[in-house]
């Protein structure tokens, strides 16, 4: 069967806890577990919340024109990717994370992702990527087509990701794997436990301090029954995933972010490295930086309703006036905030923080206004607080 | 008499002269956490199978259709104030409605307990 259902090397587990389980980017996902939305989104928020995220693409980029290991190993296969991305590569620090973008021709945004310098002299000339799931097939393709004889792609479709989300997750990983809890937030190390060879990176995408740890397939049930084993640590679908990563202004691909909208437009621009806008050379270059320079016509950004209901993705967004100035992109209820939240694109002149609007709903006009993200503060661990 | 249902999972149970209308245990389950209702204004008339309310979880909106025709004589306020009692009691203190029915034989087209659990099982 073509169609059938792929599954994660956690299924089995999600089963036996109990998973609600549903289809997702071709892959049998947890929506929930017994806990529910609610209590998983509030849980993950005070102790830690453990994810399977196995359906996201993984895969190693690796340099062919360059020995790995040898002196501009690194700067080879940094300036391939660069050439399809806007981000800062080169001088990514050894064991630093960088979030960048695929972008096409038009500056259009492909896919979001993050992507890994290892922290290993011998891994010089390697990179680790990450991209979403839905897309993972397009993007491996468009990178390997594009940078062929430069680069080649080895697809890690043999490994589990787990992501440990919260402010209990240090404590845990770093029980687990001594040393961990060190890693300060956009940064990897490698880790070996029970003979497995895992890639442990500080990051996520819920707002809060954690990991995402990439183990081998055979060994990823192992690993996430010993987290779970914590009493600090619960199962989480993507019910509350979407929830949390909605409060902390997060983009969801595909959704947020398009095809049809470039990283200015969609308020990412951070993205865009210091050297590339001087030196340009990623697709699109031109139209972004220009956008960059004199300001783009619409931007996404963060919405308030006023009053309880949600509103939720395609709701026209109208100005006070009246005015049909663009939609909701992403949208639902904030557990932490207690309240709806939403984001969306609007014109420009009607982008900033406190504009009145209205978001349309079932008919009605929901007041709501522009507001900064993210909606609940990041809490990221940067490193020990120097008194 | 004991509750009938519709097959968008709403009830409809008597209570003196008026009908006590909203949505089954099995459909509140359905819907996981509920975040927001929306009830309509007391005075107001549906008919069967019209929009009457809404309700919405953490996952999604859901539409409550009027099991049967009739006035709307009260609205429970309490979930609007506190949806989550929805999951707590959805067929006891979490009703939505009270409706004055405008003809009571739309009952007989409804399932009755047994039926209802026979097709909630199947959905």
């Amino acid at each position: 069967m073509a169609d059938a259902l792929k599954k994660t090397p956690l299924n089995a587990l999600h089963h036996a806890l109990g998973a609600k389980m549903v289809k997702f980017a071709g892959y049998e996902m947890p929506v929930q577990y017994p806990m529910g939305v609610l209590g998983e989104h509030q849980h993950t928020r005070e102790k830690a919340g453990l994810f399977d995220v196995s359906h996201m693409g993984q895969a190693f980029l690796k340099t062919t024109e360059i020995a790995s290991g040898s002196d501009g190993a690194h700067e080879a296969v940094a300036a391939a990717i660069e050439t399809l991305v806007p981000g800062e590569i080169r001088r990514l620090k050894k064991g630093g994370l960088r979030y960048t973008v695929l972008l096409n021709p038009d500056g259009g945004i492909l896919d979001d992702l993050m992507i890994t310098r290892p922290a290993k002299d011998g891994m010089g000339g390697v990179l680790f990527l990450v991209v979403n799931a839905a897309t993972k097939a397009d993007d491996f393709a468009l990178i390997e087509s594009a940078l062929a004889g430069r680069a080649e792609l080895d697809v890690a479709d043999d490994r589990a990701l787990i992501a440990l989300q919260g402010p209990a997750a240090a404590g845990v990983v770093d029980r687990l794997l001594p040393g961990a809890g060190a890693q300060t937030f956009m940064t990897m190390a490698p880790y070996e436990w029970n003979s497995a060879y895992l890639i442990v990176s500080r990051c996520g995408y819920t707002g809060e301090d954690g990991f995402e740890i990439s183990a081998p397939a055979e060994s990823a049930e192992a690993l996430a029954k010993t987290l779970l084993a914590d009493d600090a640590v619960a199962p989480v679908g993507l019910g509350a995933r979407d929830s949390l990563r909605l409060e902390a202004g997060l983009c969801l691909y595909g959704h947020d972010l398009t095809p049809d909208v470039t990283p200015v437009e969609g308020n990412i621009a951070f993205v865009i490295g210091k050297r590339r806008r001087e030196e340009g050379g990623f697709p699109g270059a031109e139209k972004i930086l220009k956008q960059r320079a004199e300001g783009p016509q619409k931007l996404r950004v963060g919405l308030l309703p006023e009053g309880r209901a949600p509103a939720r993705e395609g709701a026209e967004i109208q100005s006070a006036d009246g005015r049909t100035i663009g939609a909701v992109t992403s949208g639902g209820f904030g557990p932490t905030l207690g309240g709806p939240v939403a984001m969306g694109y609007v014109d420009a002149d009607c982008a900033a923080a406190g504009t009145n609007v209205n978001l349309i709903v079932r008919g009605k006009a929901l007041p709501a206004k522009v507001a900064d993200m993210p909606f609940v503060p990041h809490r990221y661990y940067r490193g020990k607080e120097t008194s | 008499m004991t509750a009938r249902y519709t097959k968008d999972h709403e009830y409809a149970r008597a209570d003196g002269d008026v009908y006590v209308i909203g949505i089954s245990k099995h459909a509140a389950e359905q819907l996981g956490d509920v975040v927001f209702v929306e009830l309509p204004e007391t005075g107001k008339t549906f008919k069967k199978g019209d929009d009457m309310a809404v309700v919405e979880s953490v996952k999604a909106a859901s539409d409550v259709y009027a099991p049967i025709s009739g006035e709307i004589v009260e609205a429970n306020a309490a979930i609007v104030d506190e949806p989550a009692k929805v999951n707590e009691d959805p067929e006891g203190a979490a009703w939505f409605v009270k409706i004055k029915a405008a003809d009571a034989s739309e009952l007989d087209g409804l399932m009755d307990e047994a039926a209802y659990a026979a097709y909630a099982a199947e959905s």
